[in-house]
């Protein structure tokens, strides 16, 4: 008999299977994980997700006896109190006394239910999406690393020698083991030079000699360093935070803006981040909100608390491009930003928030996009807004400005997608 | 007994295994089930599993290595989901008819349950796989793996060849018609894979040289000028029909598929064929497994090498390994395999032992022979679930489970009682239960019974249908458009009676959407 441990075998020896399941049932599987992003919190989308397909492209068909019809004859255990001859109602569903068996495999025609893991289940949310302009900077999906101290161990280079550790350790075995100093030898080597050219005592040289010999010996026995004591400074390698973007939102607080069309705002925001935040390992948020000034806030505040004012979009800007040129560095970080608004703002400011955007915002930025929400029933669409007819002028360019009208919450998917799409992005 | 009652130590405490434990017991377990119960194995292997591993076991269909196919990650994303949540366990072992016969067993597992899988596993499924006639004629066990290894890289060599899809269309047909891909009359000699493999192959090559009137593309005149009909018992006579192997048909008469597309539907056979012995002998193959682990760990503990606790913990889930829930618990689906099995085998130990008068009137050959062992060990080598419930359930074990045999007629709007555990109905309760066993009656009889070969190479299939029990119509469909690919042309299905003769229904043709 062999007893084999294969616990340490290679896992996931299925992988290939399940990758094949999921391109089998693809079509099904985006539909499901489309619908699944549009029902709930995007909050939740980032912990994978049970999903439910309908059986129909992975189905396995056979042939095998139908349901019904027939004349078919069970023997079951446990009767009670029948006798040959007893009539029996036909029970619900017609199975005839085992209606509860399924089929072969266990599940009907009912949906095929599965989870499917965060990893897969992003890799479909964003699927076939692109930043434009990826491989600019330093995104990369290798991300640079630098080696951290991090203690000690017994193996290593050479050249990682930890010598001060090393020698302590060394002093500590040499104490331990009472390994004599090179002192006492060359003192007791005096006293026998001395004691000789006294022509003293010959029994005292001898002992003399005898404890000399010991020493030297018990010297040669414990080397001086043993390999047991050799340590090396150990380095772990950490990733450095070089992949990393900021991403800017900005939104009009004002009294126009509608509690709905601050969570459409939301929901884009929140995929927007998710996104980054997939591309890059550090990704930072800052929130500006403005009415007639602007400022930067916290999460909660930014879509909770209210506030009145005037509409004056060019300060938002103005605060953006202050807190980009002090905190976040063009050359460092990947700026990224996204302005929700209903599109209003003061005429006279139109002109002023044009050329910021032109000449400061947009240099600095990797994409700029701008979604303009309305009012889930209000057929505002018709006529352009104050500030898109602004921004329009921009996106005519090939600055990297995107601008999107979004009314409602299933249309943010789509808006995101179009967005984001490898295709190039037209105004 | 008591004079081989020696002071045993136990052979381990606690609940923890480890390979020592498990070697000391496995020679324990040795020494009765070979010593004691003259059980013959082939060499074991046991392996130690995680559970991830035991779902990656499940999802291929058991075997430890296996081609790739998009089914079993669809099933392994099912065990999972239900492993998971708790609503599903795993089995405790899982083992292979191979030789060396190997065992998986679960690195969860407590040291009894170990100790319990072994007895079952390594001892008695591996004397069924090696001493029943089903597998003896089907099955090569030294073969499997080599087998299954190869069947692996061909298609994964397929796949770089001709593309992943084209050998998926080709494996997605093959899968469906599984069941009807296994020879059911046992040749001459047994089957030696790797042999027939080679000479398969030769003679494939050449049949494919040769003439055959399928792939004649000229209509031929007769005398007359019209076009001859071939006469059906030609036809048949050419084609070696009727054919119930459908694969069988596909693969060596299929006008249209590549030489590769048939090795794979060869592959999909051969596997089909190699676990038909296991179908038709699960109650038997379960029984004798639960049989032989009662009496080993019962021995053990007789002798002192299993403590008190652990025999407890044994006997707690040995019992539920053959609950049995009555027909009208909501528990209840179907007869338990291992229940039954186990009943049967003890019930035939105590006919052998002790028989009433009535064993010896219904069992004259083994009533009171006093060799229950031997009995058994007959039993497990010659006989398949269907004969074994025929042959040896007993009218005792009929009146203990109170079977009852209900007929279920379409026609009737209710159901009837037909038999239960009387005199009367013993002999009727056994028939009918012994059928409930026999694949011929649990799968549908489908067979290949013409070909038009002067016309439109239309493939006609023909299901007998008996006690008028219809195909599912859903999946009919479906794999006859599947079969329609392999073939090339036209599939059409009729329906027959089996007693009668008459057509019960037409299947609408359907043609091939998407030809291999």
């Amino acid at each position: 008999m062999n007893v084999i441990d294969r616990r340490l075998n290679p896992q996931g020896k299925s992988l290939a299977n399940r990758q094949r399941f999921l391109k089998r049932a693809k079509e099904q599987i985006v539909k499901a994980v489309r619908d699944a992003s549009a029902k709930r919190n995007i909050q939740d989308i980032e912990g994978g997700d049970k999903i439910a397909i309908p059986t129909g492209g992975v189905r396995e068909p056979s042939f095998h006896h139908a349901d019904r019809g027939g004349i078919r004859d069970y023997v079951v255990p446990g009767n009670k109190d029948y006798t040959e001859g007893t009539t029996i109602p036909r029970p619900q569903g017609g199975g005839g006394g085992r209606g509860s068996e399924g089929s072969a495999d266990g599940e009907g025609d009912d949906d095929f239910r599965f989870v499917l893991s965060k990893d897969e289940f992003l890799d479909i949310f964003f699927d076939d999406l692109e930043l434009p302009d990826l491989i600019k900077k330093r995104l990369r999906d290798t991300a640079s690393v630098s080696p951290v101290r991090a203690g000690y161990a017994r193996q290593g280079s050479p050249s990682s020698l930890a010598v001060v550790r090393t020698m302590r350790n060394s002093l500590s075995r040499r104490i331990a083991l009472k390994r004599p100093r090179p002192q006492d030898i060359e003192a007791l080597e005096q006293e026998i030079d001395a004691v000789m050219r006294g022509d003293e005592d010959p029994e005292r040289l001898d002992t003399l000699r005898q404890q000399l010999a010991l020493l030297v010996t018990r010297s040669q026995r414990i080397p001086f360093i043993d390999p047991i004591d050799v340590r090396y400074n150990r380095f772990e390698m950490v990733p450095q935070p070089v992949t990393q973007a900021v991403m800017f939102c900005l939104m009009d607080v004002s009294g126009s803006m509608t509690e709905h069309m601050k969570d459409l705002a939301k929901r884009f925001f929140m995929l927007l981040y998710l996104f980054l935040k997939r591309r890059y390992r550090h990704v930072e948020v800052v929130f500006i909100r403005h009415t007639h000034q602007a400022r930067e806030v916290d999460e909660q505040t930014f879509f909770f608390s209210t506030e009145t004012g005037g509409t004056v979009v060019s300060t938002a800007l103005v605060e953006m491009q202050r807190i980009a040129s002090e905190r976040f560095d063009v050359d460092k970080w990947n700026i990224y930003a996204a302005q929700a608004s209903d599109g209003d703002n003061t005429t006279s400011d139109n002109i002023h928030a044009l050329n910021l955007l032109e000449r400061d915002i947009l240099p600095l930025c990797q994409y700029y996009s701008y979604i303009e929400v309305a009012a889930e029933y209000e057929d505002g669409f018709g006529r352009e807004t104050e500030l898109w007819r602004t921004y329009k002028r921009l996106a005519k360019s090939s600055l990297p400005l995107a601008m999107r009208r979004v009314r409602n919450r299933s249309e943010i998917f789509p808006v995101f997608r179009d967005l984001f799409s490898t295709q190039k992005v037209a105004g | 007994m008591a004079d081989t009652l020696t002071a045993n130590e136990p052979l381990y405490t606690g609940a923890d295994w480890d390979f020592d434990k498990i070697k000391r017991v496995y020679d324990a377990i040795e020494q009765i089930a070979v010593g004691e119960m003259k059980l013959e194995i082939y060499r074991n292997q046991i392996e130690v599993i995680t559970a991830e591993q035991m779902l990656d076991a499940y999802s291929s269909i058991g075997m430890p290595l296996m081609y790739k196919h998009w089914s079993f990650g669809k099933h392994f994303a099912r065990d999972e989901l239900l492993y998971r949540k708790g609503l599903r366990g795993l089995a405790y072992e899982i083992v292979i008819n191979s030789s060396p016969c190997i065992s998986y067993i679960m690195e969860e597992n407590t040291m009894t349950m170990q100790t319990l899988v072994l007895a079952h596993a390594a001892f008695g499924h591996n004397h069924f796989f090696k001493n029943n006639h089903l597998f003896q004629q089907w099955t090569d066990a030294r073969g499997i793996l080599d087998y299954l290894d190869f069947a692996k890289s061909y298609v994964s060599s397929c796949e770089e060849r001709y593309g992943f899809a084209a050998v998926e269309r080709v494996l997605d047909a093959a899968h469906a018609l599984m069941n009807h891909g296994v020879h059911r009359y046992p040749r001459k000699r047994p089957l030696d894979l790797r042999d027939e493999l080679k000479r398969d192959r030769e003679r494939q090559a050449y049949e494919e040289q040769i003439y055959n009137d399928l792939w004649r593309t000229v209509p031929r005149k007769d005398e007359k000028g019209t076009l001859a009909a071939v006469a059906l018992a030609d036809r048949k006579k050419l084609l070696a029909l009727p054919e119930e192997n459908i694969l069988y048909f596909l693969e060596k008469r299929s006008p249209k598929l590549q030489p590769w597309q048939r090795e794979i539907l060869r592959i999909v056979r051969k596997i089909s064929q190699y676990f038909y012995p296991q179908k038709q002998t699960k109650l038997m193959n379960e029984g004798c497994a639960t049989f032989v682990h009662y009496k080993i760990l019962n021995r053990m503990h007789e002798k002192g090498q299993i403590e008190d606790g652990h025999f407890l913990e044994f006997l707690h889930s040995h019992t539920g390994v053959v609950f049995q829930p009555d027909f009208d618990d909501p528990r209840f689906s179907g007869i338990n395999p291992y229940a039954l099995g186990f009943a049967m085998m003890q019930d035939i130990e105590r006919i052998a032992t002790d028989p009433t008068d009535e064993d010896r009137a219904w069992f004259p050959d083994i009533a009171g022979n006093g060799e229950p062992m031997a009995t058994l060990r007959t039993a497990w080598s010659q006989y398949r679930d269907e004969s074994f419930v025929l042959q040896f359930l007993s009218p005792a074990l009929i009146r203990k489970l109170k079977l009852f045999k209900v007929k279920n007629d379409a026609a009737e709007s209710h159901l009837l009682v037909e038999a239960i555990h009387d005199d009367r109905g013993y002999k009727q309760i056994r028939s009918a239960l012994a059928r409930q066993y026999d694949l011929a009656y649990t799968e549908p009889d489908i067979q290949v019974v013409d070909v038009n070969l002067a016309g439109d190479r239309k493939l006609i299939l023909q299901h007998n249908v008996i006690n008028g029990i219809p195909l599912d119509e859903s999946n009919c469909k479906q794999v006859m458009r599947l079969i329609a690919n392999l073939w090339g042309y036209e599939v059409k299905l009729i329906e027959v009676d089996a007693r009668t003769g008459a057509t019960l229904r037409e299947h609408s043709d359907i043609a091939p959407t998407a030809p291999v």
